[in-house]
């Protein structure tokens, strides 16, 4: 049996504001993910950290902070300088466009905003990792 | 009245057969709580007025505090806010007095909250971001310098660091010759919702409660006219809890403050006029308005009866409101003013003593001075405009209303039956229950909300394809970072660095043993001490916390 889409959801920085993330995380979980949440008060380092000990294949980062154009990019920068650089990167809160543009062009996953329906993450996961999710 | 109780009730049965109702789920509160198609007398047969309602200003408050309300003084207009540098928001404070604000409200960038400097390695990129970087009495000085501090009252939303961020305003104030005993202002330092649902907690919950209740006696002694906790249900709400669990979260909490000091020796009467509230006025316009009553009541009845504070100030539920952030919506953002208008008015409408509006680009960024000011000015409308502060609590009386604060005050006592089978809140917190239950509350209405059972303007219903966001937003310059490293390490050179290690170890020393933290805390504040060395003491002695991840 193929096994399942890993999924590591993170706070980075000193955020507190995790209603998001654990909301996503149930979402991901009962669209037949395995989920780890890895709570709150994250490093980059912690997060890319846990990423590789996991073995995930998407790391999704909630940043309510306005903090996205440091943490996004360290993350990513670790995961790559600690082999993980196939991880998919995602993220979620409040990132203007100009930013999220910015990010994309760093090789960023989609990032979504506020008032985005659970359903949609889970369709754009199942786009990225068919051979994962049952797709095709 | 109450006599035809029977026969209202056989009448609206024989009226309601005849009635199509409509589908019954789809007529509840934000919360759940189903409503009835039309309220009688029937509904509300128990009710005895002097009991349960009262006069304002008298036991057991449920109409109000006051006994005139706002004919007497209209609410404080405090419009929270704080961004980048100290000497930025010192010009926002100026710009909101000069616009009629009554009061001022610092939020704290999240360096601060957690009671780290700005150049701590962990409050990279987040300096100045989220509210005002403070981390020092140089940087709270800057922040109200100009400001009269004998005169303007002062909210500080700080919780795990607030006996130092305290004596930093303490201090500020002192150098501008105004004595503690003048200050007046509330600093929120209320840990335990921290722990459940707003998550900036410094150490574990039992030396939390310690600071606390040294905090507590402090205040009674040197800074009388101070609120020295404000019993916050925003976060609670916030985090996605019902009407219900933030009441009964919250004032579960306060009751455990009151325990605490009782036990730490303190009169209840001494410290219970000194704790103030902070609730959530969310979108349910009835349900809140009920919340806000059924809140005053309960406190009242358990301070008097159970707690046996004897003073009428220790029954009375003083409460500040802000409207909810968490309805605001992205898209179409001008629809938020709409929004925040009749959340502001459930606020009055339930008798606050203290008001904050939200912006409309707030789920974007911190608001921008326009949008600030429209927030401000639908608080005047409401004022001054509307009408409704002519007479005391009119809602009072109407058997929907009435009927709603009775649901709201049973489904209270249920939660608070259900804490103390745990052991109480603090052994609540530590098996994770009020986390669960606002997780679980949070999940279901975002799934209303994915399903379109639950109707969001502008978002999963009326939408407008290819929305262009058309208000501008507010960014912090990246400079308030750099700046705020350059002005620490001047104040590492400048200050007698001797002095500062003697005061942080006389702070070690009070924190393990028995003495009031709050005398060493300003002691060191007063030496030049950061406010990330000053809580490195603490935590050297009190150790730190992290909660179980769980989801």
């Amino acid at each position: 049996m193929a096994r399942k889409l890993r999924v590591l959801i993170a706070k980075p920085g000193l955020d507190g504001h995790d209603r998001g993330a654990k909301v996503v995380a149930r979402a991901l979980r009962d669209a037949g993910f395995e989920v780890i949440y890895t709570g709150l008060h994250q490093t980059p380092e912690m997060i890319a950290e846990a990423a590789i000990q996991e073995d995930v294949d998407v790391v999704g980062l909630s940043i309510l902070s306005g903090a996205h154009m440091t943490l996004i990019p360290e993350t990513m920068r670790l995961l790559k300088e600690k082999g993980g650089g196939d991880i998919l990167v995602i993220g979620g809160g409040i990132i203007p466009k100009e930013d999220m543009e910015a990010l994309y062009k760093m090789g960023c996953g989609r990032l979504f905003g506020p008032g985005t329906p659970t359903a949609e993450i889970v369709e754009y996961l199942k786009q990225q990792f068919p051979e994962l999710t049952g797709g095709q | 009245m109450a006599g035809d109780s029977d026969s209202i009730r056989r009448a609206k049965e024989e009226w309601a057969a005849k009635v199509d109702k409509g589908d019954e789920k789809r007529f509840a509160t934000v919360s759940g709580v189903p409503i009835d198609i039309v309220y009688t007398p029937a509904d509300i047969s128990g009710l005895d007025y002097m009991r349960d309602l009262g006069l304002p200003g008298e036991f057991p408050f449920t109409r109000g505090i006051r006994h005139n309300m706002y004919r007497g003084r209209i609410w404080t207009m405090r419009e929270f806010s704080g961004f980048g540098t100290a000497r930025d928001t010192n010009q926002r404070y100026k710009f909101l007095l000069s616009h009629g604000e009554t009061g001022l409200s610092v939020a704290f960038d999240f360096p601060t909250l957690y009671g780290r400097d700005s150049d701590d390695p962990l409050s990279r990129g987040e300096v100045g971001k989220c509210g005002v970087a403070i981390s020092s009495l140089e940087d709270m000085e800057t922040l109200l310098d100009g400001i009269p501090l004998g005169e303007v009252s002062t909210s500080m939303t700080i919780n795990g660091p607030a006996a130092v961020i305290w004596a930093f305003y303490i201090a500020a104030a002192e150098r501008q010759g105004v004595a503690s005993e003048r200050l007046r202002g509330t600093i929120q330092n209320d840990i335990l919702k921290e722990y459940i649902a707003q998550k900036s907690w410094l150490f574990p919950p039992e030396p939390s409660m310690r600071v606390i209740t040294d905090i507590m006696a402090f205040a009674a002694r040197h800074v009388p006219k101070w609120n020295t906790i404000s019993i916050s249900g925003y976060h609670i709400r916030e985090a996605g809890s019902t009407a219900a669990q933030e009441l009964a979260f919250t004032l579960k909490d306060g009751f455990t403050y009151v325990e605490a000091g009782i036990r730490a020796g303190l009169d209840v009467d001494t410290f219970a006029p000194r704790l103030s509230f902070f609730f959530n006025s969310h979108l349910d316009f009835f349900e809140e308005i009920a919340k806000f009553r059924a809140a005053r009541r309960i406190w009242a009845r358990e301070m008097r009866e159970t707690f046996k504070a004897k003073k009428p100030e220790s029954w009375l539920l003083r409460f500040h409101t802000q409207t909810a952030g968490c309805t605001l919506t992205a898209q179409q953002p001008e629809n938020n003013i709409v929004r925040t208008a009749f959340q502001a008015l459930a606020a009055v409408l339930g008798g606050t003593q203290s008001l904050h509006t939200n912006s409309m680009d707030e789920t974007w960024a911190l608001p921008t001075e326009k949008a600030v000011l429209i927030a401000l000015r639908t608080q005047q409308l409401i004022a001054e405009e509307t009408g409704v502060i002519n007479t005391i609590d009119p809602l009072g009386g109407s058997y929907f209303v009435e009927a709603l604060t009775n649901e709201l005050e049973r489904q209270a006592y249920e939660y608070f039956e259900k804490i103390d089978a745990l052991g109480g809140m603090v052994k609540a917190i530590e098996h994770g229950f009020p986390q669960r239950e606002i997780a679980d509350a949070a999940y279901r209405y975002q799934r209303a909300v994915d399903e379109g059972r639950r109707t969001v303007v502008g978002v999963n219903k009326y939408v407008l394809e290819g929305e262009k966001l058309e208000i501008p937003i507010l960014k912090i310059d990246e400079r308030v970072e750099q700046e705020q490293h350059e002005r620490l390490a001047r104040l590492r050179q400048r200050r007698d660095n001797q002095k500062v290690k003697r005061t942080l170890d006389d702070l070690r020393a009070a924190c393990r043993g028995k003495d009031n933290v709050m005398y060493p805390i300003l002691e060191a504040a007063r030496a030049g001490a950061t406010l990330g060395e000053i809580c490195g003491a603490m935590k050297d002695v009190f150790g730190t916390y992290a909660e179980p991840p769980m989801f």
